[in-house]
């Protein structure tokens, strides 16, 4: 369900004019590389991630994906031996410059991971409003109810629980954990969403509702998606960014532009074979 | 035999729908079974009472117990099989250790009942030691003294060490860095120290060094110390068992270290943190030896704990046991009965505050509830099934990046779009 218009500006990259094309919510990748210890596992990624359009990152295992993913809001530095260079810009600012809170950059840029991980101990309700609790927000009892509402009917999820919101959050299928975490992440209202392989753990039937719900949310939410399913980067994407890590040496972006092109008419012979099934 | 079709097979009405148990273990097997303990006990009674001029009984008993697994192993392999009868000696021997293990703590406790159930009556709650001489009848006289002051120290014990135990192991699992392994092997040094060496430690340091006296606190100061390492250990082993991925969602939605802990580590963990509180309180309330040095003992009741000698159930026990006179040994065994029967309360109050909360009737599904139930838990939380120990976001993910990469050159044939 990728939206029919695209704005090809918005995904040159091009470091002479970094500002043109910033929009709210948009993330801006400069000269990436990353490190575990010695061990160089990215080098050197330049990727714009438009406001309001769906970023896919597609490629084989091993290529730096989920690496790039979590340097992106700062997943990354909780390894103790990752290192990483270049910039990641925000809305034009860079969210590893020296007086930016951590904490604070993971809150406007939310992330969902591979695996549904709900909090065991908290009910349904709980989990949704956890960002708020967690991040030491108070809410009005009515207005975290509306909230709650909002975010799992963003992340479709509403109409399933909405009679069992003091059950605990364990208690749902895979895939409605799944967009439990969603609408966990929606609720502290993020600029951008990052998803991990949302899907992978998950059967046909709850993959598409996660699909849909990614349609939905794209529209005011910057969406940026690991996925190692194709289909799944052409149906859901605006944008497709293709990694690849050749024997021995770190991940990068082969080609990198709209859905459209890296699957109709890639510019790079590798992008051609992997979209296409013949590796990877 | 007579021969089945397929087509017999199919014809199922709706009496064939009654639930069988499948088992392993047959009629036959369990007649095996007791006909090899039946021929055992006759072949040694037949042995030793009747030709034999020696007899010990354990000594008997032991070689019983062998002559029974090698007759059972042997009728096994007659009938079953050399791979089953390995199977089954096996099984027998490890279920018949398990049984007199579980018959010698019945009979500890069943001792201490039978002994002790003569001293309980209302005098033994209300009354103290206070005007009993060493000749008086056991239905003189009373433990309130005793069981007031275990009660007072042991809560004063869990004041200490409870929120430092587990304030240590959050230092040790959630924070880590260079300063957790020293931490780690002095709490394992900790926990080897013997009792009397930590009674010694606070009678010399704090009431010769410092001239505290004799009293309750210190005492439970002296336990603490024993109590401490029980619950940082076992808390530790439990906060490591909760899913990093936990830790890892929290903090993408913006939380800072310690909300992390405190909203989600620790709620998760929650169960398991109660058992490894009660597992330290059975540490500390049983141990007689630093009270001798600490709270000396006293047969008035105390109510002060910060001042003067104070007594205590296991203190109780000690003073009145060695006494040759029959009415002191059956106070001394009423007050075992007691403390056998207040750790049993407390061990219940435990288990039912840190059982998981229920909502609307359903139980809550993922908590880290036991040791035991821990696996399950991981499992339920993560499809894919991988171990616990891998989970801990610091190594886990390193680890899974570095492996992905080395596996670049040779795609996953599941990555295949």
């Amino acid at each position: 369900m990728s939206s029919p218009t695209l704005d090809p500006s918005a995904v040159i990259v091009d470091h002479e004019a970094p500002e043109l094309h910033l929009r709210p919510g948009s993330l801006r990748a400069e000269r990436v590389s990353a490190w575990f210890g010695s061990h160089k596992v990215l080098h050197q990624v330049d990727l714009d991630m438009p406001a309001g359009q769906v970023t896919a990152l597609i490629g084989p295992s091993g290529c730096g994906k989920s690496t790039f993913i979590r340097i992106l809001n700062r997943m990354h530095e909780l390894v103790p031996s990752a290192k990483l260079a270049g910039r990641v810009l925000l809305d034009g600012v860079d969210i590893y410059g020296e007086d930016v809170s951590p904490t604070k950059t993971r809150a406007r840029i939310g992330m969902v991971f591979q695996k549904p991980n709900p909090f065991p101990a908290m009910s349904i309700s709980e989990n949704v409003l956890a960002g708020l609790k967690l991040t030491g927000r108070k809410a009005k009892s009515e207005d975290a109810e509306e909230l709650l509402q909002v975010s799992l009917e963003r992340a479709g999820l509403w109409n399933e629980v909405k009679n069992r919101l003091r059950e605990p959050g364990g208690a749902l299928s895979g895939g409605q954990q799944q967009r439990l975490c969603i609408a966990r992440a929606l609720a502290v209202t993020p600029e951008l969403l990052l998803m991990d392989e949302p899907c992978s753990a998950l059967d046909p039937t709850s993959t598409r509702r996660i699909e849909e719900t990614i349609a939905e949310i794209a529209h005011d939410v910057t969406v940026v998606i690991v996925t190692h399913n194709m289909q799944q980067a052409a149906r859901v994407s605006d944008q497709c960014a293709f990694f690849l890590a050749a024997e021995g040496t770190p991940g990068h972006i082969v080609e990198a532009g709209p859905t459209d092109q890296i699957f109709n008419s890639p510019a790079d012979p590798r992008t051609a074979d992997y979209v296409n099934g013949r590796f990877g | 035999m007579t021969d089945v079709s397929p087509h017999d097979i199919e014809q199922f009405s709706p009496d064939d729908d009654v639930p069988r148990a499948p088992r392993t273990m047959l009629p036959d097997d369990w007649g095996m079974l007791a006909g090899s303990a039946l021929a055992a006990v006759g072949l040694m009674w037949t042995l030793f009472l009747r030709l034999l001029p020696v007899h010990s009984s354990v000594g008997t008993w032991f070689l019983t117990w062998l002559v029974f697994l090698a007759i059972y192993g042997y009728v096994v392999r007659q009938v079953h099989g050399r791979l089953a009868a390995k199977d089954r000696i096996v099984a027998a021997a490890l279920s018949s250790v398990a049984l007199i293990l579980f018959g010698l703590l019945l009979l500890i406790v069943g001792y201490v009942v039978v002994k002790g159930i003569g001293g309980i009556t209302s005098a033994f709650f209300t009354q103290t030691l206070e005007k009993v001489g060493p000749l008086d009848p056991e239905t003189k006289g009373g433990a309130l003294h005793a069981i007031l002051g275990t009660l007072m120290q042991l809560t004063m014990t869990v004041i200490i060490s409870v929120p430092l135990g587990i304030t240590t192991a959050v230092f040790l699992n959630e924070v880590g860095g260079r300063w957790a392994r020293p931490v780690r092997t002095l709490v394992d040094a900790m926990s080897g120290v013997p009792s009397i060496v930590a009674g010694l430690f606070i009678y010399s340091a704090l009431i010769l060094s410092l001239g505290w006296g004799f009293s309750g606190f210190a005492a439970s100061l002296a336990l603490a110390v024993l109590m401490l390492p029980t619950v940082t250990r076992t808390t530790e082993v439990v906060l490591r068992l909760v899913p990093g991925g936990l830790r890892e969602a929290a903090l993408a939605l913006g939380a800072p270290r310690w909300r992390v802990v405190l909203q989600v580590v620790l709620p998760t963990a929650r169960s398991g943190v109660s058992t490894a509180v009660i597992l330290g309180m059975a540490r500390a309330v049983g141990e007689t030896a630093p009270l001798i040095l600490t709270a000396l003992g006293t047969s008035i009741v105390n109510n002060n704990i910060f001042k003067g000698a104070q007594a205590s159930l296991p203190l109780y026990i000690w003073g009145l046991i060695r006494s040759s006179d029959g009415g002191q040994q059956q106070r001394a065994w009423a007050g075992a009965l007691a403390l056998i029967t207040l750790v049993l309360v407390l061990f219940t109050l435990a288990r039912l505050l840190g059982r998981p909360r229920r909502r609307d009737g359903v139980e809550e599904h993922g908590t880290v509830t036991s040791l035991a139930g821990l696996d399950a838990a991981f499992d339920r939380f993560h499809l894919s099934g991988e171990r616990a120990s891998s989970m801990t976001y610091d190594t886990a993910d390193h680890h899974h990046d570095r492996t992905r990469h080395d596996a670049a050159p040779d795609p996953d044939p599941e990555d295949r779009p």
